[in-house]
């Protein structure tokens, strides 16, 4: 009865009728540990994730990308655990698990059958309070993040563009730094440094565990109780605002660097959700950002991939749950004969065409039902609904935002589009950077051993 | 000592049910097989439609099997590429295509309300059987192939995993990059495109993969509407077997970057290989398990060598690569190579203990729930599952499978399959003597 019911609204409202479904239980311990827990019985599974309130943004000069070397150091043990125990643990129970570290926050996982939710408890606590930071241990793992930030930025030009294109843009914001750190930074790291950063920020009342499955939330308080409670709290100072200061003029860089295509990156100083004066500004912004580039059909492919053909790629960014300001991103790849200068025109082509017109009823239209349909798509995986809960949390907007997203996109119209254009979208807000490409050496091939190739 | 009998009781018992992803298995009119799965719970479904028609079957026009999958949404039936794009869009339907070695794919993820439904599946259609390969939109989307092929350029990985498949493969169809190379693409013309899909986008060689909340009926018609425009057609003769290597080489590129790129191997097995669980669960135990493998501890947890070292086996419908990745230091490369190697020897020698034996079955069987929690995870199972034509009961005898798997046995392919001796090496990166620290 219920069920048909449910299928005939699903027939005019497929997704409003599912999203009224579902619900978060929330619960803070004695100790200020917040839990929140989300039903979903599809498959036999829990995910559990353990939120920090640190991450990149939080780090002062000279530490930078402490927050996620200690991420890695998480994992070398504690007096009940030695270096290696939780992973093996985590794997004979079939678990999943893995860390990330961004500019707001530090999180781990583990995705697991729901009857062992219990053994990721134990683990997550004993480590909240208990780590053993070794010197040894120290030392090895200094060598696997200076070879990861090899592998993500130093050897990639982009990722490397992209990493100076930030230093330029913020001035003050701790934005300006990568999450992984600085070089020089990363090879000075002291065990002190590491054991401050994790008694300062690693307490139950700096964390939010997250729990998604095939759970029943009253026994995952009841074992969140158990495990977690006993953990002292402390006391977390407030950070510091180091709000970016405003910017006054636009800014340019040239990246030059071995590379084989031009690119150009372009930024405007934004607010996100949690600095917006008005929040219905934070929702225009992520509908423009559909505008440009909420697929296939949205003006960036239609226009310059397709129309004017003068990139070969072209995409626009926004977060809107980033805990400070940050940028409204454009980049582009230069078409066979076309260049960055190009490209820049007409990217700001298209944002004196946000400013002056007003977007279509058409175009606003499918933003909305894509929003729709993505609310829908994104239940199916129980990891992506925690990340949202849990990111929202710990950038402090609050979870409940995650159940107002489609509601808010909703209504935002399209003069509010263009007011956030307007008064965002300019010139005094901006930053670019150039990737001016240099020859890559011709490679080589040599064998190296064991003569030529002519093996078969 | 009771309650604990009765929750492992009660745990096999959940997991035997639920284990049962069914799939149901028909052919559509025209000869397509189709492979449907009903999930309920979200008004959406994933449907995928794949064809024997990846890389492998370029034949000389290295790249044609991706160009011509990249064209298909960029105009057909009355519609040119924004029509296509806004139809899927203003739906909320999400429309992808691509292709690997074997296969040629185009995948839609859709609501299930019938208007919107209805909209995205016509359009998939067409895109499927009416693709237009009109000369303007070939023009701008070779030449945006042109430019990511230049990029491939700038990426040591990238240079890495062209020279290790040409290798392993040597004039077999899976030794070239499926996105092919800069001669070739620069040379095709539309028609070339028109000849491929007219050759193998055809019934008797696709099949049709439906995942989400659609009863029997719907799925019937589903399959039934997308292909029913195709012509019969007939399947393409099997790829030839991968012949092994003759002996084992080792070569490098100059590149310049702070990591030189190691990667080692050879073909390794195939979907319908007797040996795959043994190998596969050993390759676990070797470099494939996340944080606790072999070669995670050894070059990364014991001596900080890279930030990621692994192994894997890539089952393809001939052999696919059997491959061994780390980066590191270039002075470093040395030290590297010799541990990975060394790693290699021994488990094939020794093959695993019992005790890691043990904690990769559990491993896997304890986490066997995970592989497939979600509809997209699920659809890529019963493509695979369908496009390989495993047994329909694939994922339910899977765990008895690992189970099954001991020591000796994984020892036993090991020394069979793997032999070092013929072990293709391949590195790209800087200068190896100079340390830049």
């Amino acid at each position: 009865m219920k069920n048909r019911l449910l299928f005939a609204i699903l027939l005019c409202l497929p997704v409003f009728a599912s999203s009224a479904e579902t619900k978060v239980s929330e619960r803070v311990l004695g100790n200020g540990l917040k839990v929140l827990v989300k039903e979903d019985h599809r498959s036999p599974v829990v995910v559990s994730q353990v939120w920090y309130k640190v991450g990149s943004s939080y780090e002062p000069g000279g530490i930078t990308g402490i927050s996620h070397m200690l991420e890695h150091m998480m994992f070398k043990g504690t007096d009940k655990h030695p270096p290696g125990e939780f992973s093996r643990i985590i794997a004979e129970n079939g678990g999943d698990e893995n860390a990330f570290t961004g500019q707001d926050y530090t999180a781990y996982f583990q995705t697991m059958e729901k009857s062992r939710l219990e053994v990721s408890f134990e683990l997550e606590a004993d480590r909240m309070r208990n780590l053993n930071l070794l010197d040894e241990e120290l030392k090895k793992e200094l060598q696997v993040v200076t070879e990861e930030r090899r592998m993500r930025t130093d050897d990639k030009p982009r990722a490397k563009m992209q990493e100076y294109f930030m230093a330029m843009a913020h001035t003050n914001s701790p934005y300006k730094n990568p999450v992984i750190g600085w070089p020089a930074d990363i090879a000075s790291y002291t065990v002190e440094d590491l054991q401050a950063w994790y008694q300062r920020w690693y307490a139950p009342n700096n964390a939010t565990l997250v729990v998604v499955g095939d759970v029943e939330p009253k026994a995952v308080f009841k074992l969140a109780e158990k495990y977690f409670a006993p953990l002292k709290p402390s006391e977390i100072k407030p950070l510091k605002p180091r709000t970016e200061v405003e910017q006054i003029g636009v800014r340019r860089m040239t990246i030059k660097l071995p590379a084989k295509l031009p690119y150009i990156i372009m930024g405007y100083k934004v607010p996100s959700l949690k600095t917006a004066e008005q929040e219905w500004e934070a929702y225009a912004l992520e509908v423009l950002a559909g505008v440009l580039d909420g697929g296939n059909s949205a003006r960036l492919a239609s226009e310059l991939v397709r129309g004017k053909q003068i990139a070969v790629s072209a995409g626009a960014g926004y977060d809107l749950t980033s805990r400070l300001s940050d940028l409204f991103v454009l980049e582009a790849t230069p078409a066979q004969g076309k260049t960055v200068e190009d490209l820049e025109s007409a990217l700001m082509e298209e944002v004196t065409k946000l400013q002056n017109e007003l977007i279509s009823k058409e175009e606003l239209q499918r933003i909305k039902a894509q929003v729709l349909a993505s609310d829908v798509y994104e239940r199916d995986s129980m990891f992506y609904q925690a990340m949202q809960l849990g990111m929202t949390e710990t950038v402090g907007l609050g979870w409940q935002k995650v159940d107002e997203y489609v509601d808010k996109v909703n209504q935002v119209t399209a003069e509010q589009v263009r007011e956030v254009a307007r008064k965002y979208l300019i010139k005094d807000r901006l930053n670019i950077a150039y990737l001016e490409p240099q020859p890559i050496n011709e490679n080589k091939v040599s064998p190296t051993t064991q003569g030529e190739h002519d093996a078969r | 000592m009771r309650a604990s009998l009765i929750s492992l009781v009660f745990l096999l018992f959940s997991q035997t049910v639920w284990s049962a992803a069914k799939i149901e298995h028909w052919q559509t009119a025209q000869g397509s097989r189709v492979y449907y799965v009903q999930t309920e719970g979200l008004p959406m479904a994933d449907i995928q439609v794949a064809f024997d028609a990846g890389s492998a079957r370029d034949g000389a026009q290295l790249g044609i099997a991706a160009l011509t999958s990249a064209l298909l949404d960029t105009g057909a039936g009355d519609w040119n590429a924004d029509e296509i794009a806004q139809r899927f869009e203003s739906v909320g339907a999400v429309v992808g295509s691509g292709i690997s070695d074997d296969m040629a794919w185009v995948s839609l993820r859709t609501l299930t309300d019938q208007k919107l439904f209805d909209k995205a599946l016509e359009t998939l259609q067409a895109i499927l059987t009416r693709p237009a390969f009109n000369e303007a939109d070939f023009q701008r989307e070779k030449s945006r192939t042109l430019a990511a092929l230049k990029q491939r350029e700038e990426s040591p990985a990238q240079i890495a995993r062209i020279a290790f498949y040409k290798a392993i493969y040597g004039d077999h169809p899976y030794a070239h990059p499926s996105d092919g190379i800069i001669e070739t693409v620069s040379g095709f013309n539309a028609d070339d495109l028109r000849e491929f899909y007219r050759k193998y986008y055809v019934a008797a060689n696709a099949i049709v993969v439906i995942v989400g909340d659609l009863n029997r009926k719907q799925a019937e018609q589903t399959a039934e509407r997308l292909v029913a425009d195709l012509p019969a057609g007939q399947k393409p003769e099997p790829l030839p077997e991968v012949t092994m290597p003759l002996k084992a080489t080792q070569r490098h590129t100059d590149f310049p970057s702070s990591q030189t790129h190691v990667l080692a191997g050879m073909p390794g097995t195939y979907r319908k290989d007797d040996d795959y669980f043994d190998l596969f669960v050993g390759n676990h135990i070797l470099g494939g398990a996340v944080l606790v493998s072999r070669l995670f501890n050894e070059i990364r947890e014991k001596r900080g060598l890279a930030y990621s070292a692994s192994s894997s086996f890539m089952p393809m419908f001939r052999k696919g690569p059997f491959v061994m990745s780390l980066q590191t230091r270039n002075d470093q490369t040395q030290e590297a190579l010799e541990v990975l190697n060394k790693t290699l020897q021994e488990f094939i020698e020794k093959g695993p203990t019992e005790t890691e034996l043990t904690a990769a079955q559990k491993n896997i069987t304890g986490g066997f729930a995970m592989r497939f929690d979600t509809n997209k995870e699920l659809v890529n199972y019963v493509a695979m599952i369908g496009f390989y034509e495993l047994p329909l009961d694939y994922l339910d005898t899977f765990q008895q499978k690992v189970e099954q798997v001991t020591a000796a046995s994984i020892r036993d392919a090991f020394k069979r399959r793997i032999d070092p001796q013929l072990l293709q090496t391949v590195t790209v990166g800087g200068n190896q003597a100079k340390s830049e620290k």
